[in-house]
């Protein structure tokens, strides 16, 4: 009898440093749509997050893969600063980041420095 | 044609290319339903006479980057900005067409809706990352702006260096509070309108002739 569960990725920033933006959106899509859960050590810059977002609606089917939940820590500073620093000259620098398909990750909480996430089974 | 009539033409034409002040592009980008279609029927609506689409309660009913070319804009001072404005579809990162259906949508009509939906998306962000000159950003000033701020868009916008306008909308409701909008985003101009009352929508647009001008 096969065995039930989810597989979870945890990919640290070593490795998702070998890769280039291409590879990594590619690599998330990939596991993501066999219903893998991804945590990234370091997430994707805004770049990177846009792009897979354009790849994600482009492999949306009816009946199928119906997207991805992604979240990620905002930075270190409490709000105002936080906010400040969002559209600041600041660089910031991107943290963990949980990546899941929509139909089995769901985020039940979010703080600035917790992720609450459900997974079910496919 | 002589060859200096040809000259002539081809002068002319290098002349009005170079000189000709390029339409600035701008983006309305936010959270879905913080009013951004109605934000872009108003701008046009005010200086065309003209909409761009169809507002409603249905999600993703802004299912393409929608642009209205050549809106000129002219501020108190008589200065002048003409813009193509891009309304653009909330963004998010699942589309199922069973969401539509919940809408009353049939089964059919659902995925094409879907379909356009995740195309739209995909189109919103390309343009955000190529395509516009500014961005006009969209937040609902009854809710938290800490959980309405997408930071991946507000890193394009950074790493882009693309100047922007913080509208906070929705102000003619009750629970509105706009300065809590002025307090996250200390940095930029920050503009409470109500769009569909049109309240300070005067200042937006002087706003907009001093920042994309």
């Amino acid at each position: 009898m096969m065995q039930q569960g989810v597989q979870i990725d945890l990919i640290s920033e070593e490795r998702l440093s070998e890769l280039t933006s291409m590879e990594k959106i590619h690599m998330i899509l990939d596991n993501v749509r066999d219903g893998r859960i991804v945590i990234l050590e370091k997430g994707l810059n805004p770049e990177e997050q846009s792009r897979l977002i354009e790849m994600t609606m482009r492999e949306i089917l009816p009946d199928g893969f119906n997207g991805i939940e992604i979240e990620t820590y905002p930075t270190r500073d409490d709000a105002p600063g936080f906010l400040r620093r969002l559209l600041g000259k600041t660089t910031r620098e991107s943290r963990l980041t949980v990546i899941g398909p929509a139909n089995q990750l769901r985020m039940i909480r979010k703080d600035r420095d917790m992720i609450s996430a459900w997974v079910s089974s496919r | 044609m002589s060859i200096f009539v040809r000259a002539k033409s081809r002068v002319s034409k290098f002349l009005m290319a170079f000189f000709r002040k390029r339409r600035s592009r701008i983006g309305i980008y936010g959270p879905p339903n913080a009013g951004k279609t109605t934000l872009a029927n108003r701008i046009a609506r005010d200086w065309t006479g003209e909409t761009v689409g169809p507002v409603s309660e249905i999600p993703h009913e802004t299912r393409r980057a929608l642009r209205k070319q050549d809106i000129t804009i002219t501020g108190n001072n008589g200065s002048t900005i003409t813009i193509d404005i891009v309304d653009t579809p909330g963004v998010t990162t699942k589309i199922d067409y069973k969401d539509f259906i919940e809408y009353g949508v049939a089964k059919d009509e659902a995925v094409i809706r879907a379909r356009e939906a995740t195309e739209g998306v995909a189109e919103a962000m390309h343009w955000l990352r190529e395509d516009i000159d500014g961005v006009i950003y969209m937040l609902d000033s009854t809710e938290d702006p800490f959980l309405q701020v997408n930071i991946m868009m507000i890193g394009i916008i950074e790493s882009r260096n693309l100047p922007v306008i913080i509208a906070a909308n929705k102000i003619d409701l009750p629970d509105a509070s706009p300065q809590r909008i002025k307090s996250a985003f200390p940095q930029h101009p920050v503009i409470s309108i109500s769009c569909t009352e049109g309240k300070n929508i005067e200042e937006l647009y002087e706003q907009m002739v001093n920042h994309f001008g």
